[in-house]
C-alpha cells in the first residue's frame, strides 16, 4: 500500500469519485490553479478542467447555496469551505436549506452535497480560523458528519460521502492535512459511515476521541501504559452522524471506565452526548462517571503559550483517568 | 376536478398586439381569477378559524401569471417565493392541490404536511421547495442554472421574491455568480412596495431594484406588474435570451400588496385607505378583463363563464380539502434523511 499524506489522500478521493461518476464537481475559493487553502485540490483544474474545478468569489452563503442547487439538478457537488468558522457565513443555507430540504418538501428533495472544511488549533491561527464544531453540526437531523483521524480513513470515508442521498458535513483537522499513512490505491476502496474503530484494545478504561483527538487518546494510552502500567482501549469514532454508539458500550462494559477527548468546547457538546449514551446503556457497568477532557471555554486564542493552554492535552487525559480509579 | 369544463374553440394563433393567443389569454384570465378567488377563500377560512395561516399574492396576480406562462412548463424550473400562487397554478397546481397545501394535509404534494402553507415545491413539475428566510431560492436557482450549463440543458430558471429580499447577501451573491457564468436564470422580483410594514424608502436608497443590475454585469428591466400581457411581453424574450446563453436577467414588476402582509398583519396601522383605493382601481385583473373586454377578444358571457367555473373550482375544492385525512403522528419521523 502507498504512503500517502492525509491531503493525497483526500485528492485521491476527489480524483477518483470525479472519474467514476462525471456528476462530481467541485467548488470553492482558491480551488483551481492554487489547489486551495491545504492544497487538497492540486492538480484537479489540470486534470479536469474549469467546469468541474470552480474557483468561487468569496461567498460562502452563495456557494452552498448554489451547491444545493445543483445537487437538486442531479449533480452531486462538492463544496469546500476554507475553514469551518466561515461555514457559519453559510449556516442559513446549511442549516435551514439543505439539511432540511427532504423534510420540508415531505420526502421530494433530497441534497447530495458534500461540504469539507478544515477545523482544529494548534496552527496559531487565533479565533476564527481554529475551532472544532463538530459537534454543532452533529446536533442537526438531516446531516451527516464525518470527522476522518488519519489518512486511509480520509479516502474510504469521503469517497463515501460522494455516495449519499444526503448532505455530509466532512470535517479534516487541519493539524493532519501533513499526517502519513499507509492507503489502499483500490478504487473501490470505500468505507462505511457510522462504523466506529477500536485502534488499542485495552482492558481498565476507554477513550474516545474522533478526527484530532483520536491522537491525543492515542498518546495518553502509552503513557498509561509506560507510566501507571494501566491499560487503555482506544476508540475513534469517524464519523459522529451516524454514530456507532454499540461500539463504545461494549467497550465500556469490557473496561467499566470511560473518557472522551474533544478538542471542541465542554458545555453542550458532543462528549456529553457520548457520555449520556453510556449513562444510559452501560450505568450499571460503570466504575466512575464519564470523564470528558475538552477544549477550554474561551475562543482560540492566538499567542503559542495560551493556545496549547485552551487545547486539551494527553496529561489533561491521563489525569483525568488517574481520577477515575 | 369535479367541474367539467366547457372549452369554446379558442384560437392558437398569436394576436400581434398580445404575442399571445386567443386560448393563452383566456389561460392568463383563468389563473390570476384562480389565484385570487383561492386566496379570498383561503382568507375566509382563516377567519373562520379553520385554516392557521395565509400569506397571499393579491395585487401580485399579474405579474406571477403573466411571467410563469413565458416559462416552458415542467421543463424550466421556478424557485418561487411564498406570495406565488399563480405561478404555481400555471406550474400545474390545481384548486383542490391549493387547498390541501393551505390546510397542511397528508397529500398535500408540496410538502405533505410538514411546511407552512405556501412554501411550495414539487420535483416533478420542477417547483423548488424552500425555506421562509427570504432569498435563500435564488442561490438554489442558480445552482440548478449551473447544473443545466454544465450539462447542455438548454433549461430557464425562474426564481422570484419581494423588493425588500433584496437588501440580503443572498441577492447579491446569487446575481454576482450568475453573472460571472453567464447563467440561464431569471431573477424576478415582485415590488409590491411593502416589506412586511416597511415602505420601500426604508429598504433602499434606490428607486428600481432593476437598476442594480448593472453592477452584476446582468441584464435588467422594469416592467407594470399590473399589467399581465406587458408581464408576458417582458419576460418572454428575456426568457428565450438567456436560454439562448444570453445570460441572466434581472427584471422588476412593479406591482402593489392589495392586503395585509399575512392573516396575523393588520396594515391599517402603517398604510391609508386612500393609498389602499388609488392602487385597487388598478387592480391587475379588472386592468386585464376591460382591456380583453373592450379590444373585443371574448364576448363579456364567455369572461362571465370563465368566473363561474373559477368560483365553482374553489369552493369545490375548499370543501373536498376540508375532508381529506391529515397525516398521521407515526408520520412525522420520516424523511429526515434519505436512505440510499
Ligand atoms: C431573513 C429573513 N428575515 C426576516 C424574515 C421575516 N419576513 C418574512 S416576509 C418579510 C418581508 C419580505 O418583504 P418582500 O421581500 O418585499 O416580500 P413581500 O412580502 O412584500 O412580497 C420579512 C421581513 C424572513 N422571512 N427572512
Ligand atoms: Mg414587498
Amino acid at each position: 500500500m502507498p504512503e500517502l499524506r492525509m491531503r493525497e489522500a483526500l485528492r485521491e478521493a476527489l480524483r477518483e469519485e470525479m472519474l467514476r461518476d462525471d456528476r462530481v464537481f467541485l467548488m470553492g475559493e482558491d480551488i483551481g490553479a492554487y489547489g486551495g487553502s491545504y492544497t487538497v485540490t492540486r492538480g484537479l483544474l489540470d486534470e479536469f478542467g474549469p467546469e468541474r474545478v470552480i474557483d468561487t468569489p468569496i461567498a460562502e452563503s452563495g456557494v452552498v447555496g448554489a451547491g444545493i442547487g445543483a445537487a437538486i439538478n442531479g449533480l452531486r457537488p462538492m463544496v469546500e469551505i476554507m475553514t469551518i468558522n466561515f461555514s457559519f457565513v453559510a449556516f442559513d443555507q446549511i442549516i435551514n436549506n439543505a439539511s432540511k430540504f427532504l423534510y420540508m418538501s415531505g420526502g421530494q428533495f433530497n441534497v447530495p452535497l458534500v461540504l469539507r472544511m478544515a477545523a482544529g488549533g494548534g496552527s496559531q491561527l487565533g479565533a476564527t480560523h481554529s475551532h472544532s464544531l463538530e459537534g454543532l453540526y452533529a446536533h442537526f437531523p438531516g446531516l451527516k458528519v464525518v470527522c476522518p483521524s488519519n489518512p486511509a480513513d480520509a479516502k474510504g470515508l469521503l469517497k463515501r460521502a460522494f455516495r449519499d442521498e444526503n448532505p455530509v458535513i466532512f470535517i479534516e483537522h487541519s493539524a493532519l492535512y501533513s499526517l502519513k499513512g499507509e492507503v489502499p490505491d483500490d478504487a473501490d476502496y470505500v468505507l462505511e459511515f457510522g462504523k466506529a474503530r477500536v485502534l488499542r484494545e485495552g482492558t481498565d478504561v476507554t477513550i474516545v476521541g474522533y478526527g484530532g483527538s483520536v491522537h491525543q487518546a492515542l498518546r495518553s494510552a502509552a503513557m498509561l501504559e509506560d507510566q501507571e502500567q494501566l491499560s487503555a482501549e482506544v476508540i475513534d469514532l469517524r464519523t459522529l452522524r451516524p454514530l456507532d454508539i454499540d461500539t463504545v458500550i461494549q467497550s465500556v462494559k469490557k473496561t467499566n471506565r470511560c473518557v472522551v477527548v474533544e478538542d471542541d468546547w465542554q458545555f453542550g457538546g458532543f462528549a456529553g452526548e457520548i457520555s449520556a449514551q453510556v449513562m444510559e446503556r452501560a450505568f450499571d457497568w460503570l466504575d466512575a462517571p464519564v470523564a470528558r477532557v475538552s477544549g477550554k471555554d474561551v475562543p482560540m486564542p492566538y499567542n503559542r503559550n495560551l493556545e496549547f493552554a485552551a487545547l486539551p492535552s494527553e496529561e489533561d487525559v491521563v489525569e483525568a483517568v488517574l481520577a477515575m480509579l | 376536478m369535479a367541474a367539467v369544463r366547457t372549452r369554446r374553440d379558442r384560437s392558437q394563433t398569436r394576436i400581434d398586439d398580445y404575442l399571445l393567443s386567443e386560448a393563452q389569454l383566456e389561460e392568463m384570465y383563468y389563473h390570476m381569477l384562480l389565484a385570487r378567488r383561492l386566496n379570498e377563500r383561503m382568507l375566509a377560512l382563516n377567519r373562520q378559524g379553520r385554516a392557521p395561516f395565509v400569506i397571499a399574492g393579491a395585487g401580485q396576480e399579474a405579474a406571477q401569471v403573466g411571467a410563469a406562462m413565458a416559462l416552458k412548463k415542467g421543463i424550466d424550473y421556478v424557485a418561487p417565493y411564498y406570495r406565488d400562487l399563480g405561478v404555481n397554478l400555471v406550474f400545474g397546481m390545481d384548486a383542490r392541490e391549493a387547498m390541501l397545501n393551505l390546510l397542511a394535509k397528508r397529500d398535500d404534494p408540496n410538502a405533505f404536511g410538514r411546511q407552512m402553507p405556501s412554501h411550495w415545491g414539487n420535483r416533478e413539475r420542477h417547483v423548488v421547495t424552500q425555506s421562509s428566510v427570504v432569498a435563500t431560492q435564488l442561490l438554489h436557482a442558480v445552482g440548478i442554472a449551473l447544473a443545466a450549463k454544465m450539462r447542455n440543458d438548454p433549461i430557464v430558471v425562474l426564481a422570484s421574491c419581494g423588493e425588500g429580499s433584496t437588501s440580503r447577501g443572498d441577492f447579491h451573491e446569487a446575481l454576482n455568480f450568475a453573472g460571472i457564468h453567464k447563467l440561464p436564470v431569471i431573477f424576478y422580483i415582485e415590488n409590491n412596495g411593502y416589506a412586511i410594514t416597511e415602505r420601500t424608502d426604508k429598504e433602499m436608497a434606490i428607486e428600481h431594484v432593476a437598476d442594480r443590475a448593472r453592477a452584476y454585469g446582468i441584464h435588467g428591466a422594469v416592467v407594470d406588474g399590473m399589467d399581465a400581457i406587458r408581464v408576458y411581453q417582458t419576460v418572454a424574450p428575456a426568457v428565450a435570451e438567456t436560454r439562448g446563453g444570453g445570460g441572466p436577467y434581472l427584471i422588476e414588476a412593479k406591482c402593489y400588496r392589495l392586503w395585509a402582509h399575512s392573516s396575523d398583519d393588520d396594515d391599517s396601522r402603517y398604510r391609508t385607505k386612500q393609498e389602499l383605493e388609488e392602487w385597487a382601481r388598478k387592480d391587475p385583473i379588472k386592468l386585464f378583463r376591460e382591456r380583453v373586454e373592450s379590444d373585443r377578444i371574448f364576448p363579456p358571457e364567455d369572461l362571465d363563464e370563465i368566473e363561474q367555473r373559477v368560483d365553482d373550482e374553489v369552493k369545490e375544492a375548499a370543501q373536498w380539502a376540508a375532508s381529506q385525512p391529515d397525516p398521521a403522528p407515526e408520520d412525522a419521523l420520516g424523511f429526515v434523511y434519505k436512505e440510499l
